[in-house]
């Protein structure tokens, strides 16, 4: 007689979360990330909370009407991303690659918008170490109309903003990988996994940018 | 492969025009004669609010099931535990 343990059936195997792997694992993926930004906010909380004398007024150094203009083209292509995964779910392969094509391009002009935003800072004396010698703002932080010091404001602006950036470029060129393999037809009605997942990666990082328009640049 | 996606489309760019707009009374509010402790708060819960339309409607988890939903919601207990712990650090 074995022992009785032996004798029970084996359990079902689990089902998991009850997606595909890659959709999984890049939810857990997004759930590091969520850490990762979360540790920028919470530097951030403590870098102002504790120096609030280095952050001028909101609009006053950076140029809010510039990034408001790319806060509207990241939300323009987190749309053309999920009709681009909705064309796809239809079985349609010309408003798959159009879709793709276009979040393609819009993300790319984020980033365009996000580098000449930085060299204008630059030039304007705007530096993560603070202000440039001999610059505008440090002329006018000389008169009294800017914080004496901003370091630690340059330093968790290009931090935090200089990583989203950094999301925003690894998710064009993913993207730019995945349109060259719907230009191949490798996504069909059936299986278009590829698309679903660097799908909620792009949501993702247009949702983090939500969040830091709103502290860095409006708060 | 479509697991979770068996539902219509929903009208993607309703929520495109609903972003838009909430994004437009976010960069209104600092013009409002409003505390600026009532602005930040205002900003913040709307900021949250597109988050959780991004997430709910173009991150699909408004039609997932409950284990993935679990999966997503997961980290953000945490988040809020890192926020109110700075935060407290200045605030006492």
């Amino acid at each position: 007689m074995p022992h009785p343990a032996l004798m029970s059936p084996p359990a079902r195997r689990e089902i998991g979360a009850d997606v595909y792997s890659e959709k999984l694992g890049m939810w857990i993926f997004l759930g590091s990330e969520v850490m990762f930004f979360t540790a920028l906010i919470g530097s951030y909380i403590i870098l102002r909370f504790g120096s609030p004398e280095q952050w001028s007024l909101p609009g006053v150094i950076l140029n809010v009407p510039l990034t408001a203009v790319n806060t509207f083209l990241l939300i323009c292509s987190s749309v053309t991303m999920v009709k681009a995964f909705a064309a796809i779910q239809d079985g349609d392969q010309k408003g798959l690659r159009t879709y793709l094509v276009a979040t393609v391009i819009i993300g790319a002009a984020f980033v365009g918008v996000q580098v000449y935003e930085y060299v204008d800072l630059i030039s304007e004396g705007f530096l993560p170490s603070g202000y440039g010698a001999g610059s505008h703002l440090a002329a006018e932080a000389a008169e009294g109309n800017l914080p004496a010091s901003i370091g630690v404001y340059g330093s968790s602006f290009y931090t935090m903003t200089g990583f989203h950036g950094f999301h925003v470029s690894v998710g064009v060129i993913s993207m730019a990988f995945v349109t060259w393999k719907a230009f191949r037809g490798d996504y069909t009605k059936e299986d278009h996994r590829g698309v679903e997942v660097i799908g909620l990666y792009w949501h993702f990082v247009d949702l983090v940018w939500i969040i830091l328009f709103t502290i860095v640049y409006l708060v | 492969m479509t697991d979770g996606q068996s539902h219509a489309h929903p009208n993607y760019w309703a929520i495109w025009a609903y972003l838009l707009i909430l994004t437009v009374v976010e960069l209104g509010i600092g013009f409002l004669p409003w505390s600026k402790e009532v602005q930040i708060l205002v900003l913040l819960l709307l900021a949250i609010w597109k988050a959780l339309l991004v997430a709910l409607f173009f991150m699909h988890l408004k039609w997932e099931g409950n284990r993935m939903r679990i999966f997503a919601i997961a980290p953000l207990p945490l988040t809020i535990i890192i926020v109110v712990a700075v935060i407290t650090e200045f605030v006492w």
